[in-house]
């Protein structure tokens, strides 16, 4: 009642004041709105746009509906490079977190040496990826390559290990794993920090083994982080291909080349603008999907503190 | 039987805190309380007996096995933890029958125990809930219910009652009181508060500084302190201790002072406190704080001179220079 009446006394200051506060609001989102609607959400649209058009070469670019996506589904190309980004995404997501859950509860641990043991592990995560491809070229260099000559050196003949097809995505897959692990390792560690000690100290009272514990409690305490990590390791081998570029071009004949980096070759090599959106189109709705299943399923079944 | 006898126990950490040589006796089937202020030792002398910590030296026997080396699983006992420590991404359920399903129990015994143990500590109706969906108290009665399915004959428990309010702790500790005597438990409870120590116990143990201030029954360390610093400790206020002749301090319980009007100690009031049901006098006696309880409501105004006066059989004397109780009810 006292409020109706003061409401009814002061309409217009109240309504002033709502105002003030949306215009605060909305200028405070603007640097960030007009940022990500220039570089991010502008160029989506554009991309979408462009990807149902022809390419204009010889006159003015005409409107062809999905014309552009039915030559995508005829390129043979296309569906290798597909089928190597899944295969790729497939060897190193599962490995660099398998490998990375290891080496943090390995460092989690009381050792000697600890501090260096984290480092070393997280060294290859700062150096830049242009860096580390041109390490691993010379490791996989054929005759004087380090591995060529350990091979030798026990009585092994050489190989020439990125111009093989049957080798050259397996080569590139543990050099990527050994790149992203050392990362995902400090998410591991943070959460695995994140435990309260005594319910170890509760499982151990209770007779349960290192190995129960790690399975019935650590494991599922460490679920969100497994999954953020998941979705990033995902997103990241539809997203790196600078070792494409220094190591091998995508070939020999695509067998090591991945989506991103045949859409970079057709938009700067044959110049082939649509097709290069069309396929970016496919990209993207690839991985809205992937960040999509993470929001609405598996968001649902995780337990979160 | 399952009785607890820890002998001659050490434990520091380079030098630093732990305990030194602490010897006691916990008899099967009674409750003992360790009891002292932060950093006395009652939490490492608690995790030493459920085997979280080594000994340095010395032995630990439950129920005359020696279980000094042995893993905290072997040793038979079940422990409730300050922070519950409860598994949050598993359910009421889930959490008490732990340590059930890790010993391969099976699952219609299982069942069964879980009905009888939810029973007992009233969670019967919240066993789908997780952790994060209780309150402190319910919290509280789910680490009860993990630490009795199994249905070990010794229970440790460690400060549980610190992170709950004033109302639920008083309600817990007689349920817990009732639960230890209900299943013939022995159980260690390490607490800070002497109030809990002295309503629970069938046995007090003070400890101060990694050793045994005084081991006796709640009213031994009331009515007979073993030191000035045991004196000091239990009860509320707690004895007031003043010096007195011949390098001897002296002791009297606020219960045992009653003002009179013209002889005994001069004093000065400097303030009341009305409680109720009776008003704690704050004097000042020659630059020392000296507390009277008086029995109902209390009108002297700040600055009134008093004269204090107490019976010979109520005061307690103690060495000034060690803190030690003198030779009993020496004459004043």
């Amino acid at each position: 009642m006292v409020a109706a009446v003061m409401t009814a006394a002061e309409p217009k200051t109240a309504r002033h004041r709502n105002w003030a506060t949306n215009v605060n609001a909305w200028l405070l989102l603007l640097p960030a709105i007009v940022l990500l609607g220039m570089f991010t959400h502008y160029p989506i649209l554009a991309t979408l746009y462009h990807s149902f058009f022809s390419l204009g070469r010889s006159g003015p670019a005409e409107f062809v509906g999905l014309e552009n996506y039915r030559y995508m589904l005829d390129d043979d190309v296309f569906w290798q490079v597909l089928r190597n980004n899944f295969i790729f995404a497939l060897a190193t997501v599962p490995t660099s977190i398998g490998l990375a859950l290891l080496m943090a509860v390995w460092v989690d641990k009381k050792i000697v040496g600890r501090s260096f043991l984290r480092l070393a592990f997280f060294t290859p995560t700062v150096l830049p990826m242009i860096a580390v491809a041109n390490i691993w070229l010379f490791f996989y260099t054929p005759d004087y390559g380090l591995l060529d000559q350990f091979l030798k050196s026990l009585g092994f003949a050489g190989h020439n290990w990125l111009g093989d097809p049957s080798t050259v995505m397996t080569c590139l897959a543990v050099m990527v794993v050994w790149k992203e692990a050392g990362f995902f390792m400090i998410f591991y560690l943070a959460a695995l920090q994140s435990i309260p000690p005594e319910l170890k100290e509760a499982a151990s009272v209770e007779g349960a083994s290192r190995w129960y514990f790690f399975r019935r409690v650590t494991f599922p305490l460490l679920m969100p982080t497994t999954l953020f990590i998941s979705i990033n390791a995902l997103i990241n081998s539809f997203k790196l291909v600078d070792q494409l570029v220094i190591m091998t071009k995508g070939g020999p004949n695509n067998a090591s080349s991945l989506l991103l980096y045949y859409i970079y070759e057709v938009a700067f090599n044959f110049w082939d603008t649509t097709y290069a959106a069309t396929l970016t189109v496919t990209l993207i709705t690839i991985l809205a999907a992937v960040a999509l299943t993470k929001f609405v399923y598996l968001d649902r079944r995780i337990h979160y503190q | 039987m399952s009785e607890i006898i820890v002998n001659a126990v050490s434990k520091t950490w380079g030098g630093v805190g732990g305990v030194d040589r602490i010897s006691f006796k916990a008899e099967a089937g009674t409750l003992l309380v360790l009891l002292g202020p932060s950093g006395c030792g009652k939490s490492t002398t608690l995790r030493l007996i459920a085997g979280l910590e080594e000994v340095d030296s010395g032995t630990i026997t439950i129920g005359g096995r020696d279980v000094t080396h042995l893993s905290p699983a072997e040793r038979r006992i079940s422990m409730v933890f300050q922070s519950y420590a409860l598994f949050p991404h598993l359910n009421v359920a889930e959490n008490i029958i732990f340590g059930l399903k890790v010993r391969g129990v099976g699952r219609a015994e299982r069942d069964e125990k879980l009905r009888k143990v939810a029973d007992i500590v009233g969670l019967s109706h919240l066993l789908e809930r997780k952790p994060s969906q209780l309150s402190g108290g319910q919290r509280q009665r789910v680490a009860l219910g993990r630490a009795i399915i199994a249905e070990a004959a010794v229970c440790l428990m460690d400060e549980p009652l610190s992170n709950l309010d004033a109302k639920l702790r008083h309600e817990m500790r007689t349920e817990i009181r009732a639960l230890q005597q209900r299943l013939g438990m022995t159980m260690v409870y390490v607490t800070h508060d002497q109030s809990e120590a002295m309503t629970m116990a069938d046995r007090v143990i003070l400890m101060r500084d990694g050793h045994i201030e005084q081991n006796g029954a709640p009213h031994e360390l009331y009515n007979e302190p073993a030191s000035d610093f045991a004196a000091r400790f239990i009860g509320t206020p707690p004895m007031n201790i003043i010096s007195w002749q011949d390098g001897a301090m002296l002791g009297v319980r606020p219960e045992h002072i009653f003002v009179a009007e013209r002889n005994g100690v001069p004093a000065t009031v400097r303030a009341v406190e009305y409680l109720g049901a009776d008003s704690i006098i704050l004097c000042d006696v020659k630059g020392e704080t000296v507390s009277v309880r008086q029995t109902g409501y209390c009108s002297l105004p700040a600055g009134t001179q008093v004269g204090l006066e107490w019976q010979n059989r109520h005061i307690h004397l103690f060495d000034r220079d060690s803190g030690k109780r003198l030779a009993d009810r020496a004459p004043a």
